[in-house]
């Protein structure tokens, strides 16, 4: 088995009264499509919130490579090689589609404002570089044709993979997507379920968040089902399927539709 | 035979969208190089002092307005008092020069070096929220400037003024009084390089950062950008724009300050600058600087009313064109194109 790349431990928030997130713990290991499920107030959300520095845990540590996160900003947890995609899509709407991406190698840059302002120590090849390098981003992604639109023009299913494109541009080593299925219609979501397969057979390890059972069941190495903040089971799809708690808790009626 | 081979050439004949956009950099250059290149052909075509002087006080406006713009329009933050950053140049300039006897140039740097100090004491505890706190502090910085130029007659010579400002001096060439001409190309060469840099800096990682951030500061953080980071440097770099217009307003013909121009309503011209141009533009400040300084200069028999134009002009602008006039020139073009066949390209079908 992999090396274990993300180690959650002990994670706990809560909001006024309602502990969104109860003591929840798990591991993410390298080259692995790992899910969290979950019916709707699980806290799925506010998990991911919490491992990208967006909310601040009340108590918990996260360890990804052996470095706390826990505490940091969320541009620094980025910066370790953590990228995030988001339910709706976020964008930046004034900008191209091409600009985004652009937007996305910002972690690899290094142009500062001065030196960016003056054109010296190789900003100016490092804007010519990174133009290009978007380009091939955005080619690859099948996205070329996009390039030039403007980002708020877009339907929904383009906008996703813009963003995944986007996030992909910083050359995380993991990539946490928050309901990557959410608003696609069943064509555009068999694309996205190949498009994280794709993924992570490139190396970047996948932390998914998914109402979509269809797409969890046939992607996902290995699920985390949670319940009113808390963990309820884990294990691979199969297990899961079967796993009467799941299916009580969960599952229900879409049982049958796995 | 030329139809089966369309779609061998097609990829060559859609324009790649990185050509494209290094081809919107490169037309930039040329637009910069061609208006300065107008502006420094102006003063032959006008044989009057009055009209130079005028010309000057625009290109004081256009650094100003363009250093506003970088935090306006790109990192989408607002400062009411940005006529403090220009009158701490301004006065820390004549001080040190008139009453210290310093090198001018050494004057500048000292006075770009406070504004930023001043700035940066400013935008860290505010910009690290979010909302418009930075508008408020601002507000209060420009009130605090005013005052303590008015009251602090000692150092600064209150509402007499302070006078005696030596002329700038250029590889130990002095640019006198009587020669407005000289500091016309002194002042300009300063808007072209201060105009040169802040198209690099917004056409480059940072600048993208900062437009990413106006956007959606969740989407620039998972991407790596230091938000709060940057929005204080963008708003130090401002400041500095302003302090530089200072300095150059200090030494410029008349050599004397007064408290008048680096109050709250310089502040609120500055902003109408911004915002009637277009923020988020190169050339809409520069619009800007121009219209309202011709404005400025048309009401100034009726001196203090000029404020309530500009609050008009504002609201106007807010409801009828909030993108500013070179947007809505941009949209009126692409209107008109789509009306008549022959100006689209050629190329489309």
């Amino acid at each position: 088995m992999n090396e274990v790349l993300f180690r959650v431990n002990g994670l706990s928030k809560t909001f006024g009264g309602l502990q969104a997130v109860r003591n929840v713990g798990f591991e993410v290991r390298e080259g692995q499509i790992k899910a969290l499920i979950g019916p709707n107030g699980a806290g799925k959300t506010t998990i991911f919130n919490l491992l990208t520095g967006v909310l601040a845990a009340d108590s918990g540590s996260a360890e990804f490579e052996g470095r706390e996160l826990i505490g940091l900003p969320t541009h620094r947890i980025a910066a370790l090689g953590i990228g995030r995609t988001f339910q709706t899509s976020l964008l930046f709407d004034q900008m191209t589609v091409l600009e985004n991406v652009m937007v996305g190698h910002h972690l690899r840059g290094r142009a500062t404002m001065l030196t960016a302002a003056l054109r010296i120590l190789g900003a100016g090849r490092e804007e010519n570089e990174y133009r290009r390098t978007a380009m091939e981003t955005l080619d690859r992604a099948g996205l070329a044709d996009l390039a030039g639109r403007s980002a708020a023009e877009l339907p929904i299913g383009q906008r996703r993979m813009v963003e995944v494109a986007r996030a992909l541009a910083a050359e995380p080593r993991l990539l946490m997507m928050d309901e990557p299925a959410a608003g696609l219609n069943m064509r555009e979501t068999e694309q996205m379920a190949e498009t994280i397969q794709q993924i992570r057979d490139s190396g970047v390890t996948v932390l998914i968040v998914e109402h979509d059972m269809s797409l969890v069941m046939s992607i996902s190495d290995e699920i985390l089902v949670l319940d009113q903040g808390q963990r309820l089971a884990e294990g691979p799809p199969s297990e899961i399927r079967n796993d009467r708690r799941v299916l009580s808790a969960y599952l229900g009626e879409e049982a049958d539709g796995c | 035979m030329a139809a089966r081979e369309r779609p061998h050439t097609d990829e060559a004949i859609v324009p790649n969208e990185a050509e494209r956009h290094a081809a919107r950099r490169r037309a930039e250059k040329l637009q910069i190089v061609a208006f300065f290149g107008i502006m420094a052909l102006v003063p032959f075509g006008i044989g009057n002092d009055y009209y130079l002087h005028i010309l000057i006080y625009i290109g004081l406006h256009l650094i100003l307005a363009t250093g506003l713009n970088l935090l306006m329009g790109y990192a989408g933050q607002v400062s009411l008092g940005h006529a403090a950053f220009y009158g701490i140049g301004a006065y820390a300039s004549g001080i040190l020069t008139a009453t210290y006897g310093w090198n001018p140039w050494l004057a500048m740097l000292a006075a770009l070096l406070l504004t930023c100090v001043v700035a940066w004491l400013v935008g860290k505890p505010t910009l690290r929220l979010r909302g418009h706190y930075l508008a408020m502090a601002t507000l209060g910085v420009g009130i605090i400037v005013a005052v303590v130029i008015r009251q602090w007659t000692d150092l600064t010579g209150g509402s007499a003024g302070l006078t005696g400002i030596p002329s700038m001096t250029f590889f130990g060439h002095e640019l006198t009084s009587d020669q407005d001409l000289q500091y016309y190309y002194f002042v300009w060469a300063w808007a072209a390089a201060l105009t040169v840099l802040f198209a690099n800096l917004v056409a480059s990682r940072p600048g993208r950062a900062l437009r990413a951030l106006h956007d959606s500061e969740l989407a620039a953080q998972v991407l790596g950008v230091d938000t709060a980071g940057f929005k204080v440097r963008a708003f130090v770099i401002s400041a500095a724009y302003a302090s530089i217009a200072g300095t150059l307003y200090a030494h410029s013909s008349m050599r004397f300050l007064s408290p008048t121009p680096f109050g709250f309503h310089t502040s609120i011209a500055l902003l109408v600058m911004v915002v009637l141009g277009g923020q988020g533009t190169l050339w809409g400040p520069v619009l800007g600087a121009f219209t309202i300084t011709l404005i400025e200069e048309t009401l100034r028999p009726y001196a203090d009313y000029d404020i309530i134009v500009y609050g008009l002009l504002l609201m106007v602008l807010m409801i009828v064109m909030p993108g500013g006039v070179s947007r809505a020139l941009g949209s009126l073009i692409d209107l008109v194109r789509g009306w008549v066949p022959a100006l689209r390209g050629g190329d489309e079908p």
